[in-house]
Order: structure tokens, then C-alpha cells, then sequence
């Protein structure tokens, strides 16, 4: 029994790191419509800025805010120069400005900072939590309550201010927008600014466990991936939940289901973004998206 | 039209007559002149696996120390270094362009397995030297079927022996946990563990957990061996999975005998990242002098590369063994060139190479030496244990050698 919790623990630490992944690539697609493939090596990038700053000698929450206030300002600034010029183009081509910018970020953060792995702190405990015989990770429990908080935020954010709203408006129907006096444009950069900080967010947050490197994010996007398809791209509780899930079954299923074992645990995410968009393409809580054509 | 078919008659003529310079069988001096003698390789510059570029780098570094100083025999080293990637397919090209465009004498140091697996059968047709490939596989060590293919480090099995003999000797109730990646490099350390325990090995290994290279994280492996009873822990990872298994175990409160694979065993970018106090007690088998280890701050060899990193090579980091491992390489080479005297066919240096006793390297860990012979490919093949202590890893124990009967 006790490995069962334990599992399903580490299962959800696991999910809180997608998760936290999940969110920005929900923000982005809420707010532009684009599904942004460099999201995660963004995230590692804004991550090394951090790190640099607290190796400047910076106090830790002075860097992270400072890396936030950073990364908004690269979001809008990339939106701006590299995404504009495609704004018009077929899908494709976006997808193709999203994976070049992923190869850059990836190459570029290599050259700067090299590949050598550098330790990352963590502003929670170093201490695991014991209850019972269940061992509860002290960063892994502050890094779910900073994903709530997160997503707690884009909730509001996107609900209740004029700001969100406008902003989703602009992504869903930018003409009509457009003609009640909503400047399509900048809601655009702004999107990319916001998905870039809760990106920041989340690499601050995976970089204590898994360590600071250019590949920091690799393999956690593909999670992600799975995670936003499952809860839905439209719905960021939706995608958060989906992180949790992707963690605890891909943790389950290695350790009792004897034929996959920890040998398939990888193909069980993607089998499940598959599984996902055949059967229900909107995810478990999203919303079909109507467009007049 | 009459003009360009005179060229084209003039162009086969003295193609024919380069051919006809040329007889079959006899030795070919390809890739020298009086002057010079060129080296090729691969590396990844990009991609990847780039971390490991810096090896080609310290190399071609290397080989202009030896030029501004001379040369070896009078003849400067050319070196040719292209990128691949990391992917096969570009390493054939590369490889080939290397032999049959710019003619190179012999490669050297080319680096990585898949890599160096797609172009095994062509360099030894073409005989080229292929020489001190940088790559732990064990299958560069096969002169009957490969006879101009040479490995250098010890390669993962030899380690996973190490490990073996050591725990039949000292942990007689041992329950050994595994856990490795999924691929060709994990599945060697493991097959070492397993023709290095024999027959028990089957009774003495309880559980073996996998996980790939893309996996964020293996908390779930480390609890299912830890739950497993295990009182090893043979944990075959590269540093990015390390430190999060010798944290995950430690703060789980698992207190195996926890033998970490060299392959890991930086202090750097492993056992400062995880904690040193999560790392004290990890063993681990050594042929080199870890760079951050303080012990060799005083070492001849260790301080000769720091000066040559500062002059030659200042953008690389002193934190990074594979700078130390890539200087080292260097200077076997120059050593075979130097071994070869005027007679540098590729014959002869697959001879020289071949006939390497006792030579010492800078970044080999006092004791260990490289040999050679027509039937011994791998050059390096002995390690020591040694202990991390909190501050730097410990040597105990006997030298290892893989081919002694242990």
C-alpha cells in the first residue's frame, strides 16, 4: 500500500512539472491561437536568465521577478519581430517560426551558457515531508501551490478584467474585435508576453529537480503536450489536471502493469495524446471552438 | 565545345597517369608530405550531444601547441574536423569526404557510438586507421574483424565488471537494484554486471528498472527499487538523471551501497548539484583524474593542462573533464605519429598504434597505463574504485584490470 501512495505522490509531483508547462502552452493558444512549439525552451531560457541574475548576486525572489519582468518583455518582443510577419500566413508556417525558435533558443542558451549542468536553487525547503512512510518532496508540494497560483491567476485574469477579455476576443474572432475597437495586434504581443512569464514560472520551478541545462525542457514539453491535449487547450484547469493525470497513470501503469513497465512509460503519453484526439478531440474539458468559415 | 573536350581529354590523361603512380598492393603514403600530415575527425559542434564538441575543440588546440612548437618530425599536423551532428547519416558523409577528398592519413577521436557504428564496416575496407574512437561500446575491440579500428577509454562493461567483482568479494547478502537507460550504453553497463557476477547473477539482482533519455524524471524507478529491498544500487545514468536519482533516494531515506557509473561521476555538474551530503558514500570505478577534484590541484599532469588551457584553449572550461580527456587523446596521437618516425603509411601507424607499452597520459590516474598489441584494441582497460568522501573521490582498493582473470 505504502508504495502505492508513494507512487501516486511522485506521480503528482511529476504532474505538477507538466503541468506547470501545460498552462503557458494553454495561455498562449487561448490568447493567440497558436500552438507555440519553442514554449518550453523559452521557459529555459528566461530559467538561465535567472540563473545568471542569482549568480550576479541577486536575492532569489528579486531575480525571479526581475526574470519575469524579462520575459514578458521577450515574449512581446518575439510576437512582435519574428511572429508578426507570418501573422497572415497558413498555420503551418507559424508552426515552423515556433519550431525555429525552438532550435535557436536551444543552440544559442548552448553557446551562452554551455552544456555543462549547473544546480538550480529552490526557494521552498530542502527537508522532505514524512507522513507515515510516505515521503512528500517539500519543493515538489511549493512547486503544485505555485502552479494553483498560476492558474488561479489566468482564471481571474482571463474571467473578470476587460483586459483578458479582450484578449481572448481578439484571439477567437480578431475582425469582430477589431471593429468593437480592440487593438488585435497588441493583445497578440501581450499574449505571448503572459505565456512567456508563466513559462519562467514553470522552468524556475522544474529546474531545482531536474537541473539547469539547455535540454532542461525537451522531454518535459512532449508531457506537456499530453497534458494540454487531455485537459483541453482551451481550458488551462483543464490542462493542469491533465498534467496531474499524465503524472500519476504514466507512474501507475510503469509499476504495475507488468508488459509496459518502465520500458513504455514514455510511449504511454503519447498513446494517450492519440487516444485523446480520436476520441475526443477537445480534450476532457474543452470547448469546441466554432469558427464561421 | 572543341576546347572543352581537350580539357576533358587532358583531365583523363593526367587522372590516368595519377592512377598509374599508383600501383596496387604497394604501401600508399596518403595524407603526408614532407610537411605535413593530416589528422580527420567528427565531433558534434551542434546538435545534441554538442556538450561534447568541446572534445574536438581541445584536440585541434592541442595539435597547434604541437605545430608552434615544430611539429613531430618536422611535420605539422594538419587536423580536419567536421560536425555531424551526432547523426549518422552526416557521419558517413563526413567520413567519406574526409577519405576520399582531403585524403587524410588517418582518423582519429571521432566521436560517439551510433556514429562511429555507421562508419565501422567503410573505414575498414577503405583501411584507414580509425583510431582511439571516442566511445565506451565495447565493440571497438574486435582487431579480427575490424583490424584498423582501435577504441580508447575503457569501455562500459569493463566498468560494469569492476563493480561485479567487487561486490561478490565485499557484500555477500547483496540484493543489487539496477537502474539504467534504455539504449545501447545502459544495456552494456548492465551486461558487464551480469558476466561479471556469473552464475549468481540471476539470484543477486532484484530488480531492474529502465527509463529513456527523454523522461523528465525517475522518481517512480527509484521508488519501485527501493521497495524492491535492494541493499545495492547500480545506477546507470548520465548527470542529468544522477542527480536526481542520488537525491530522490536520499531524501526517500533508501541507504543502499549506491555504485554510480563514471560516466557520472563529475563533482561539478553531479554530486554538487545533488547535495553532498545525499552524495557521501556513492562509489564509483576511475581511470581519469576528475578535473574538480583538489586532490590533483598539485598533480604535473593536471597543472600542464591548465596551462595549456589558458594559452591555447581559454574559452573552454577548466570544470570540464572533457577538455582533460580530449588533451589527452591528443597527445597519444602525437605519440603515435612520433612512434611512426619517417614511415607514415597507414600500415605503419596501425602498427605503431598497435604497439603502444606502457605509455602514460596526463589524465590517467597514477598506475594506469595504455597498452596495446595486434590482438588488444582497447588501450585503456584498468580502474580503481574509489569513494566520494564530501569533498573529493577517494581511491581504495587494487588496480583493476579487465583482462586479468579476477
Amino acid at each position: 500500500m505504502d508504495i502505492l501512495i508513494q507512487q501516486v505522490v511522485s506521480g503528482l509531483a511529476t504532474g505538477g512539472i507538466y503541468a506547470s508547462l501545460a498552462l503557458a502552452l494553454v495561455m498562449i493558444y487561448q490568447a493567440t491561437d497558436v500552438v507555440n512549439f519553442a514554449q518550453g525552451e523559452l521557459a529555459m531560457f528566461a530559467t538561465y536568465i535567472c540563473w545568471s541574475l542569482i549568480n550576479a548576486g541577486l536575492p532569489y525572489w528579486v531575480a525571479f521577478l526581475s526574470t519575469l519582468a524579462i520575459a514578458f518583455v521577450g515574449g512581446v518582443v518575439i510576437e512582435r519581430v519574428v511572429i508578426r510577419p507570418v501573422e497572415n500566413a497558413p498555420i503551418l508556417s507559424i508552426v515552423m517560426v515556433t519550431l525555429g525558435l525552438l532550435v535557436i533558443c536551444n543552440s544559442v542558451a548552448g553557446w551562452i551558457w554551455t552544456y555543462l549542468q549547473k544546480p538550480f536553487p529552490s526557494p521552498f525547503s530542502a527537508n522532505p515531508i514524512k507522513v507515515g512512510n510516505v515521503v512528500f518532496g517539500a519543493h515538489d508540494l511549493g512547486e503544485i501551490e505555485v502552479t494553483m497560483l498560476v492558474l488561479l491567476c489566468i482564471y481571474l485574469f482571463f474571467r473578470f478584467t476587460p483586459l483578458g477579455l479582450a484578449m481572448r476576443a481578439a484571439a477567437h474572432n480578431p475582425v469582430s474585435s477589431r471593429l468593437v475597437g480592440i487593438r488585435v495586434g497588441w493583445m497578440l504581443a501581450l499574449g505571448w508576453g503572459l505565456a512567456a512569464v508563466f513559462g519562467a514560472v514553470a522552468g524556475m520551478m522544474v529546474a531545482p529537480v531536474l537541473t539547469l541545462e539547455p535540454n532542461l525542457m525537451g522531454g518535459v514539453q512532449i508531457y506537456a503536450f499530453a497534458a494540454a491535449t487531455l485537459g483541453g487547450f482551451t481550458s488551462p484547469g483543464g490542462a493542469v489536471l491533465g498534467g496531474f493525470i499524465v503524472g500519476v497513470v504514466e507512474n501507475l501503469v510503469g509499476t504495475y502493469v507488468s508488459f509496459i513497465g518502465t520500458e513504455l512509460k514514455f510511449t504511454v503519453a503519447l498513446a494517450m495524446i492519440i487516444v485523446v484526439l480520436l476520441v475526443r478531440p477537445t480534450g476532457l474539458f474543452g470547448t469546441t471552438v466554432v469558427k464561421r468559415v | 565545345m572543341r576546347r572543352s573536350l581537350q580539357l576533358l581529354a587532358l583531365a583523363l590523361a593526367l587522372g590516368m597517369a595519377a592512377v598509374a603512380t599508383v600501383p596496387a598492393g604497394a604501401q600508399t603514403v596518403v595524407g603526408v608530405t614532407p610537411t605535413e600530415i593530416k589528422i580527420g575527425n567528427t565531433n558534434p559542434y551542434s546538435g545534441p550531444a554538442s556538450a561534447y564538441g568541446t572534445i574536438g575543440k581541445t584536440i585541434a588546440a592541442y595539435f597547434k601547441k604541437v605545430n608552434d612548437e615544430g611539429g613531430i618530425n618536422g611535420r605539422k599536423i594538419t587536423f580536419i574536423t567536421y560536425d555531424d551532428a551526432y547523426t549518422p547519416p552526416k557521419t558517413v558523409e563526413m567520413v567519406r569526404k574526409l577519405v576520399e577528398q582531403d585524403q587524410v592519413a588517418a582518423l582519429f577521436q571521432t566521436l560517439g557510438t551510433p556514429t562511429n557504428t555507421a562508419i565501422h564496416k567503410y573505414v575498414n575496407q577503405q583501411k584507414v586507421p580509425h583510431l582511439f574512437v571516442a566511445t565506451g561500446a565495447t565493440k571497438w575491440d574486435d582487431p579480427k574483424n575490424f583490424p584498423w579500428t582501435m577504441g580508447f577509454q575503457p569501455n562500459y562493461q569493463t566498468e560494469g565488471r569492476v563493480y561485479a567483482a567487487y561486490i561478490l568479494k565485499n557484500i555477500p547478502d547483496a540484493k543489487i537494484g539496477i537502474l539504467y537507460q534504455n539504449d545501447d550504453y545502459g544495456k552494456d553497463y548492465v551486461k558487464g554486471m551480469e558476466d561479471g557476477l556469473g552464475a549468481a547473477a540471476s539470484k543477486l539482482i532484484v530488480l531492474k528498472q529502465s527509463h529513456e533519455v527523454t523522461d523528465p524524471t525517475i522518481d517512480s524507478q527509484i521508488i519501485n527499487l527501493k521497495n524492491s529491498g535492494a541493499n545495492v544500487f547500480f545506477n546507470v545514468t548520465i548527470p542529468k538523471f544522477a542527480v536526481q536519482a542520488i537525491r530522490k533516494a536520499h531524501d526517500i531515506g533508501w541507504k543502499p551501497t549506491h555504485f554510480l557509473n563514471n560516466v557520472s561521476s563529475s563533482y561539478a555538474s553531479v554530486l554538487k548539484p545533488a547535495g553532498v551530503e545525499a552524495s557521501r558514500g556513492l562509489i564509483t570505478a576511475l581511470y581519469t583524474k576528475v578535473v574538480t577534484d583538489p586532490q590533483w590541484k598539485n598533480d604535473k599532469g593536471f597543472q600542464d593542462w591548465v596551462a595549456f588551457m589558458k594559452k591555447y584553449y581559454p574559452e573552454g572550461s577548466l570544470e570540464d573533464d572533457s577538455n582533460f580527456f580530449g588533451y589527452s587523446a591528443a597527445i597519444l596521437m602525437a605519440h603515435v605519429i612520433k612512434q611512426c618516425g619517417s614511415d607514415l603509411s597507414r600500415e605503419n601507424i596501425m602498427r605503431q598504434a598497435e604497439n603502444l607499452k606502457g605509455v602514460e597520459l596526463p589524465f590517467l590516474l597514477p598506475g594506469i597505463k595504455v597498452d596495446t598489441s595486434p590482438t588488444d584494441h582497447a588501450p585503456i582497460q584498468q580502474e580503481r574504485l574509489a569513494k566520494f568522501n564530501g569533498e573529493y573521490w577517494e581511491l581504495f582498493g587494487e588496480l583493476f584490470d579487465a583482462f586479468r582473470k579476477n
